[in-house]
């Protein structure tokens, strides 16, 4: 019968203290997170409320609602998407069914990760030198939208080309059998069989569009509005912007309120993030192949 | 004998579908192409409106040698980024020092140790703590931690560069995790059971084949925590104090490249002297950051390629 011996105890021993010390780093990871996050909850829940999000600022913003934010959100997020959608599954479709395995594909996808590595700063400088002055659009929703669509880019091409990429080789090859060309092959048979992984990507670009502050600062959005956006011409106020303004310039805010509007920008990016997590792994039991 | 000009319309195969594949073969291409045309879009259009300042105004050594930015003084405006960059590299360098072991050390637990429904729910968590907006860590670092830190340390001061490289930290650990976890499940599981066989514990493994086979990896999580650094805006510019220092300990309040832009675009006049170098140091951004990436990549591709 095997008995342990000094040396296998010893090997033990150690072995439980480095699996409880990795364990500890783990923890130490994410237990600070959900500190801040406990925290941002007890101190921002008392303003929450549905008048909170359905009325207006007041008294110079330091009372009142983040209605016209939460608004002009929305219209940043949804041009963004219409902007980048169409341009991402168009790359991605590309990658995964065209791109010969050449020098050009690999500056492609070499280009699709600097575009995610740029930094938000620099989108913003770009917006303003492309969008805002260049083509004349002014400072407007439209500018802001397609500043954040391009640094959104490789967030939709990455998932989509993923997507499309797990749609197995002989589908295609049974289409392309029938006769069908290239594009009927893609219609028929490769977007019905990836939809639900791009639409996995659209919900992740929307989490990541809803909280980025940097590129719409100087491109669209603004401090304070006292109106709604008409068109996609006009400025808008934004839901990050409105937490960096509120915590940095303006004076005299009640202590609740930041925490209120971070509160409410952490909830829809985290819950479209676990909607998107949650889709991925229903989608990944569904998977018939 | 010769085709006929009969035979060759009813060869050609040209109909309707063929062209509209034809269409659709254009305009994925162009798609395809799109995140070039972005990158060098990015590039041109923010050479275009720094240009005038390079060829005219810009001195390289002032640059990077004088820690003086002080480009609304009316008499003299200067220029210099020094106390910026080195604001920059003080608050990454930190950050790191923070995130690369524990995300090392995380990418080892899930990696490696822990397994099943617990391991799903930790990759889980990690991909949601690397969706917090840098607008909300600037906040947390602006309202939470910086209270902390003056009852804690007992200083003037909890705007400063501990404040910041904290917040960065915690906001690269888990992108870093994540790569550096996808680094370790690319070792081969013929090496760990190899080294089994020889009677290895599972500790030994891992320090002795494991982690040394996968070094590339862990460099490229390193480095694009960096990138992420050096482009962090949001959360730097609130957390950082934001005032023009030359950092000699973790308690001074610096200034970064990111946020000094951030902080400044909205003010200056388009086309003024100002205005243009805040575009140059976009430039400089750009270069570091493209050059960081493509490192990164490279190392990723070493790994592919052995």
């Amino acid at each position: 019968m095997f008995e342990a011996t000094e040396i296998n105890l010893r090997h033990k021993r150690t072995e439980v203290l480095v699996k409880l010390l990795f364990g500890m780093m783990t923890a130490l990871l994410i237990l600070p997170v959900a500190l801040i996050l406990g925290v941002l909850i007890y101190k921002g829940s008392p303003v929450l409320s549905l008048e909170f999000l359905l009325t207006e600022p007041t008294n110079g913003m330091t009372a009142g609602g983040i209605f016209p934010a939460l608004v002009g959100t929305i219209w940043l997020v949804a041009v963004a998407l219409i902007a980048s959608i169409p341009v991402g599954v168009a790359a991605a479709l590309y990658l995964s069914e065209y791109a010969p395995n050449n020098w050009l594909t690999r500056t492609i996808n070499l280009a699709i990760i600097n575009l995610a590595g740029v930094p938000s700063i620099v989108h913003a400088l770009f917006g303003v030198g492309a969008f805002v002055l260049f083509f004349r659009f002014g400072t407007s929703i439209l500018a802001a939208s397609l500043t954040l669509a391009i640094m959104t880019l490789p967030v939709v091409i990455v998932s989509a080309r993923e997507a499309m990429q797990a749609v197995p080789q002989a589908f295609r090859e049974a289409c392309w059998n029938m006769g069908a060309t290239r594009w009927q092959t893609i219609r028929r048979v490769v977007l019905p069989n990836s939809i639900s992984g791009i639409l996995t990507g659209v919900i992740l670009e929307v989490s990541r569009t809803v909280g980025e502050t940097a590129p719409i600062m100087f491109t669209g959005a603004a401090f304070f509005l006292p109106f709604l956006p008409q068109s996609v011409f006009d400025q808008t106020m934004a839901m990050s912007l409105h937490l960096f303004v509120i915590s940095t310039q303006v004076p005299d805010v009640p202590e609740a309120l930041p925490y209120g509007i971070a509160l409410v920008l952490i909830a829809i990016v985290l819950s479209m993030n676990a909607v998107s997590i949650a889709f991925r792994m229903y989608l990944r039991s569904k998977k018939k192949w | 004998m010769r085709a006929t000009a009969a035979d060759q319309t009813i060869l050609d195969r040209r109909n309707l579908d063929w062209y509209i594949d034809k269409a659709v073969q254009v305009l994925v291409f162009v798609g395809g192409i799109s995140a070039i045309i972005f990158i060098i879009g990015i590039f041109v259009f923010i050479a275009r409106e720094g240009a005038g300042f390079i060829f005219t105004r810009w001195d390289p050594i002032e640059f990077f040698t004088s820690p003086r930015w002080a480009p609304t003084s009316s008499h003299n405006p200067t220029y210099g980024a020094l106390a910026l960059i080195l604001g920059t590299a003080s608050i990454t360098g930190l950050a790191m020092v923070v995130a690369v072991p524990f995300s090392l050390g995380a990418a080892i637990y899930i990696g490696e140790f822990a397994s099943g429904r617990l391991r799903e729910s930790l990759k889980v968590l990690v991909e949601l703590l690397a969706a917090i907006p840098s607008v909300v860590w600037g906040f947390i670092g602006l309202s939470i931690m910086n209270p902390l830190i003056i009852q804690w340390f007992n200083v003037p001061v909890g705007l400063n560069v501990l404040n910041a490289g904290v917040i960065l930290g915690l906001m690269a650990a888990p992108i870093m995790t994540t790569i550096a976890e996808d680094a370790l499940k690319a070792v081969p599981d013929t090496y760990r059971e190899a080294a089994e066989a020889m009677g290895a514990t599972r500790w030994q493994v891992i320090f002795k084949v494991v982690l040394p086979a996968a070094k590339p990896g862990r460099l490229a999580a390193v480095l694009l925590g960096v990138g992420r650094g050096f482009g962090e805006t949001m959360a730097v510019l609130m957390a950082s104090g934001h005032s023009i220092n030359l950092p000699t300990s973790i308690f001074d309040s610096v200034r970064a490249l990111t946020a000094t832009i951030a902080a400044e675009l909205g003010e200056t006049a388009h086309g003024s002297d100002h205005y243009q170098a805040l575009f140059v140091l976009g430039i400089f951004l750009f270069a570091i950051t493209f050059v960081i990436n493509l490192t990164a990549d490279l190392v990723v591709r070493g790994i592919r390629n052995r």
